[in-house]
């Protein structure tokens, strides 16, 4: 066909364009004050409310010498995964779905995965940001040492927060609009808070729940990130836990994921 | 450019949704630098159709060619030469319509410059007014911005109308226009027939999934039985023997006095000529040339259109 002759050279490269989805989703991630304060804010916010209480600032054996703000800085840590990537992640996305802005997209040379890539990236910093700042207000407010095994505990923080993007992204997929994404959002959202032991640490329940909660991504997260907090490489069966869920939750959502 | 040659060649395209065929073997192309539209009923599978152009949706059967190229297995290519606006599609509500410009320029590798497109489309005042708080007609004008920012060889323009209030409307023809003058193939889809009429060079008219008609508008009108419409009331009756032999027309009527004749041109110089011939005056002479709408209505019009017109015959 002559016609074809005529047709450019295909493609921009696209690292180019992805950037600059990038960029633009992080203006727009900027300008979501909701989201910015409970990934960022809230889990510090939390952590210094429970370094408050002066009990939670003593020693104590049934801890094995620990103190309970010490056993609270993994779990706010947790929880600000949860929050970036139950919360806050599915809505947006399916948002985008709705509104058609994932197919307006493909009708351009850049692909709409441009997007969700985007948001991961985003939503995987942010929570990571938050760690920093939780582990920094521990540190210096509260006395609470760093993780004596950092290499153990930093493997756990990206296991755990590729689990939860994960997990995350397969809201989204399973979700046919934002409305079913919000409530599947928050019936994940308590369940996930409390096996991460926002209420009870997974360190103190009582052994049978324990066993229970281990097995799942946040309960083993945070068996992960306790063990590495106390100096000792992470067991390998908690991490094997974490990377097992992250598997089948990426791989349900790949498999489910529409885009329109 | 190279006018005449097809950009666009749809070839028997068959396209089923849970078992019901939308599109059933519509076939057609699109010649570069023309206006083309597609028109039809809603829910007549035109937006199946050009999603299928678009590389949006894959045909269950035949094929669909932009300038030689296949919208879904080279989709890369496609999207270079085709821009889009699609129907009922969103931006982000927090970004601006700067932003959204500068985004979708850097996903081409030759790009129009996005300021002066804004400031033809009368966008430039809005820059960095969030997509949320544009008006209607403002987020049309910021779509078609987005389909021509990645200066395109075609722009796919779904319902582009719609929901715009009579001003935005004309001021989005003569955009069209403008874009057509640069050179730019332009694909409309539309319900609106005086849009079509307006607008486009060739007009294709989808009913329930098939092509019912492919024509200019004139020629599209020009196959109702009657394209032009005569009425008058005559200074003193006509008799009916000089009316029944008028050549061209189709169908006559007598009603309280007042003269209706459906035919050609050719009837009416045969009635203007007549009424001289019989010193009679026509009052109130009314000539209608038939619009797009009568042809749409024939074109579209179940239960089959022959049988309506015989009705009108016997009638008369």
């Amino acid at each position: 066909m002559a016609t074809a002759n005529t047709v450019p050279a295909p493609r921009t490269a696209p690292s180019r364009s992805s950037l600059a989805v990038l960029r633009s989703e992080a203006r727009l991630f900027l300008r979501e004050p909701g989201s910015l304060f409970w990934i960022l804010a809230f889990p510090t916010v939390l952590l210094t409310i429970l370094g408050l209480i002066p009990s939670f600032r003593e020693h104590d054996d049934a801890l094995g010498g620990r103190r309970v703000i010490d056993l609270y800085v993994p779990v706010a840590v947790l929880l600000a995964m949860i929050m970036a990537g139950l919360q806050a992640m599915p809505p947006v996305l399916t948002g985008y779905r709705e509104r058609g802005i994932l197919r307006r997209m493909s009708t351009t040379p850049v692909r709409p995965s441009a997007v969700l890539g985007a948001q991961i990236v985003l939503h995987g910093a942010a929570a990571l940001g938050s760690t920093l700042l939780v582990m920094a207000v521990g540190r210096i407010a509260f006395g609470v040492r760093l993780p004596g095994q950092p290499f153990g505990y930093l493997l756990g923080l990206l296991l755990a927060v590729a689990c939860v993007l994960a997990l995350g992204a397969l809201v989204c997929a399973v979700s046919r609009t934002t409305k079913i994404a919000a409530a599947i959002g928050s019936a994940v959202f308590f369940l996930m808070m409390f096996t991460a032991g926002v209420w009870v640490p997974v360190q103190v329940m009582p052994d049978v729940l324990r066993h229970i909660v281990q097995v799942t991504p946040f309960g083993a997260a945070s068996q992960v990130l306790d063990r590495a907090a106390t100096g000792a490489w992470p067991s390998w069966a908690y991490l094997g836990v974490v990377a097992l869920w992250t598997v089948l939750a990426a791989a349900g959502a790949i498999r489910t994921f529409r885009w329109e | 450019m190279l006018a005449g040659m097809a950009i666009i060649e749809v070839n028997g395209v068959r396209k089923t949704y849970a078992g019901r065929p939308v599109v059933d073997g519509v076939s057609f192309s699109v010649d570069e630098g023309e206006i083309f539209g597609i028109l039809g009923p809603n829910g007549a599978g035109k937006t199946t159709i050009v999603e299928c152009v678009e590389g949006l949706r894959v045909p269950d059967a035949g094929t669909v060619r932009v300038a030689g190229l296949d919208p879904v297995a080279d989709h890369d290519r496609v999207t270079l030469l085709l821009g889009a606006q699609l129907q009922e599609s969103e931006l982000q509500p927090k970004i601006t319509v700067g932003e959204a410009l500068e985004l979708y320029s850097a996903f081409y590798p030759h790009p129009a410059d996005w300021r002066p497109l804004a400031e033809r489309l009368g966008l430039h005042t809005m820059l960095s007014t969030r997509f949320g708080r544009l008006s209607g007609g403002q987020k049309q004008r910021l779509s078609i911005a987005m389909a021509l920012v990645g200066n395109p060889r075609v722009v796919v323009l779904d319902e582009l109308t719609t929901g715009l209030d009579p001003r935005a409307r004309r001021d989005t023809w003569q955009l069209i226009e403008d874009v057509r003058g640069s050179g730019v193939t332009v694909v409309l889809v539309t319900h609106f027939m005086e849009e079509a009429q307006r607008l486009c060079d060739r007009i294709a008219v989808i009913d329930r999934g098939t092509l019912a008609a492919l024509d200019t508008p004139s020629g599209l009108i020009a196959r109702t039985g009657s394209s032009t419409a005569i009425s008058f009331t005559p200074s003193e009756p006509l008799p009916d023997a000089e009316l029944s032999g008028l050549p061209g027309a189709s169908s006559y009527e007598n009603r309280n006095g007042r003269i209706s004749i459906n035919g050609t041109d050719e009837t009416v110089n045969a009635v203007i000529s007549l009424l001289a011939r019989l010193r009679i005056t026509a009052q109130q002479l009314r000539v209608a040339e038939a619009t797009l709408d009568d042809a749409f209505l024939d074109l579209t019009e179940h239960p089959g259109p022959a049988d309506e017109r015989g009705l009108t015959e016997q009638a008369a």
